[in-house]
């Protein structure tokens, strides 16, 4: 699969290796972390959750996507769902490629992709101990006024 | 005819549950969730939302047939 989810922690060594192929000469990853700030507020853990059946679905398309533009031998994708705390791994993108331009394009574009499709939201906690979904509370506020 | 839907995030918060099935006369997702969002007062408007209709994006003028599971989805943040 080159998409999928995780409730632990994500083993990026382990998901490292399943892109290993002797045919690539470069590898690029990216890793989101959970970091404590955001839009101003100071920010203890975040909670994500996905609509996992089509979110794979769509993860996988973009994967798909990225294969055709861009010539990489692999590609995975792996994003936590549940609840994080500061610093741990949000999302994790590996690609291999032959050359590394390739792969630092296509972990780029699958990253940004996967940020803007993919059906995965994320509650915010704080420290003064509001919460709220990330761009949902703000655009919703935006929503009442006429 | 009988639906089935499923919220998620912001939605299933503001709804107060993950799923439920519901008798409605809403034709097309569109006319679906206006009704819910009088309901459930939900603050997103149609138009900031996507719509799933059995595990695939749909448009919001699809219409609805008996059975259909019907997935509103808010504006996401992955990563």
């Amino acid at each position: 699969m080159l998409f999928r989810f995780t409730t632990s922690a994500i083993d990026t060594d382990s998901a490292r290796r399943e892109l290993l192929d002797v045919s690539a000469g470069g590898y690029a990853s990216f890793e989101g972390w959970v970091r404590d700030y955001n839009e101003g507020q100071e920010v203890l853990r975040l909670e994500y959750e996905a609509f996992e059946a089509l979110a794979v679905k769509e993860g996988e398309r973009i994967i798909e996507q990225a294969s055709l533009q861009y010539p990489i031998k692999r590609a995975l994708c792996i994003h936590r769902v549940g609840n994080l705390n500061l610093g741990e791994i949000a999302v994790w993108v590996g690609v291999c490629a032959v050359h590394r331009g390739a792969a630092f394009d296509a972990c780029r574009h699958i990253i940004d992709a996967v940020k803007h499709r993919v059906p995965i939201w994320k509650k915010e906690h704080y420290r003064n101990g509001d919460s709220g979904w990330v761009n949902c509370e703000h655009c919703a506020a935006a929503a009442l006024t006429p | 005819m009988h639906l089935k839907i499923q919220y998620y995030a912001i939605l299933r918060e503001q709804s107060g549950h993950s799923e439920e099935s519901i008798q409605t006369t809403a034709a097309t997702p569109q006319d679906l969730y206006a009704e819910l969002r009088i309901r459930c007062a939900f603050t997103l408007r149609h138009e900031q939302l996507k719509v799933a209709v059995n595990g695939e994006f749909a448009e919001w003028s699809l219409a609805l047939k008996e059975g259909d599971v019907v997935v509103f989805i808010p504006p996401v943040a992955g990563g």
